[in-house]
């Protein structure tokens, strides 16, 4: 079978097939632990990002655009923004904007602890990521359509 | 503390490199080289946070932002600034440092900060919120107001990037294309 000769050369290719799955759970690993370790939603979403932008270097565009496409990106990045701000409503819950609603904070240096932190890490995480590779396909489409057009 | 000038210094001559070397894509390396530095000293002042975001956003993606959208390496011109710019920029730079010194003075010591607010947070905040991590604690629940005006910065940012380079709004005055794009 011959592939299409598009992205990189076979070796770049092999290695990003190994690593991308790694950096894609690294950074979901950084987003999950963001109230326990250093990191947070916008450093793992950036990392989440990354990995998209890994893929679609080596391998060209059309492959990473099959996975997320330019709509779903867009939509990804609305679900964080819409997600952070009703967290930020639920809090008039209990009275004021963005009141740490859950009464049980859980024993600190647990996965499930400390309220609406990690909520707030992954809608972050969604937006910054989301948003990012959008930014990223936009601009890699524009170059293509200016060349094609001279 | 000895590293931490070593590194200041580092990242001065990488900066220094990337304003004055011609190539673009070399200049895109050096400046990625002063942010790793600056990560690398957010490491030794202790804020690995910082540190890690630093890496992700500065050196990654700035380096291949430009590496995968800029067709090919543009050569800058140089050409000489004029002796009255030059002089006027002098004068500009010598105001600022002087009023700079001024300012500095007053502040508190490297490493002695007036901690009054921080105090408090840093006293109640793992008992407060319940997360073991304590910038996380401060920016997503002190001061989570602050995040979420980032956040709509970030959001109108990227709105912005996306409606202006949608392929509407490069057409043609009399083309017409299809509305998938």
């Amino acid at each position: 079978m011959i592939k299409e000769h598009k992205g990189m050369t076979l070796i770049v290719k092999t290695i990003t097939r190994l690593t991308v799955g790694l950096i894609l759970l690294y950074g979901i690993y950084i987003v999950l632990h963001g109230h326990l370790t250093p990191g947070g939603g916008f450093a793992g979403g950036v990392i989440i990002a990354l990995s998209f932008i890994h893929l679609m270097l080596a391998f060209g565009r059309e492959v990473a655009l099959k996975k997320v496409s330019r709509p779903i990106a867009g939509l990804f990045e609305s679900i964080g923004a819409v997600m952070f701000l009703a967290i930020a409503i639920f809090g008039f819950v209990g009275g004021y904007f963005f009141l740490n609603f859950f009464v049980d904070k859980g024993t600190p240096f647990n996965l499930f602890s400390s309220g609406i932190i990690p909520l707030c890490n992954i809608a972050i995480s969604l937006k910054v990521g989301a948003g990012l590779f959008a930014i990223f396909t936009a601009l890699v489409l524009l170059k293509v359509k200016s060349k094609g057009e001279k | 503390m000895i590293g931490l000038y070593l590194i200041l210094l580092f990242m001065i001559a990488a900066s220094y490199i990337a304003v004055q070397i011609k190539d673009l894509l070399s200049s895109v390396v050096a400046v990625g080289a002063a942010g790793l530095a600056l990560s690398v000293a957010f490491l030794i002042l202790k804020a690995p946070d910082l540190a890690i975001t630093q890496l992700a956003v500065e050196i990654v993606c700035l380096v291949i932002l430009i590496k995968a959208t800029v067709k090919r390496d543009t050569v800058s011109t140089k050409d000489m600034r004029g002796f009255i710019t030059t002089i006027v920029s002098l004068i500009f730079i010598g105001t600022f440092l002087f009023f700079a010194y001024l300012a500095l003075k007053e502040l508190p010591k490297f490493g002695e900060p007036l901690m009054r607010v921080a105090q408090n947070y840093i006293q109640t905040g793992q008992a407060k919120t319940g997360a073991s991590n304590l910038v996380s604690s401060v920016i997503l629940d002190f001061r989570a107001y602050d995040t979420l005006g980032e956040a709509t910065v970030l959001f109108t940012a990227v709105i912005g990037v996306l409606a202006v380079l949608r392929r509407i709004g490069r057409k043609k005055k009399d083309e017409v294309i299809k509305e998938n794009d």
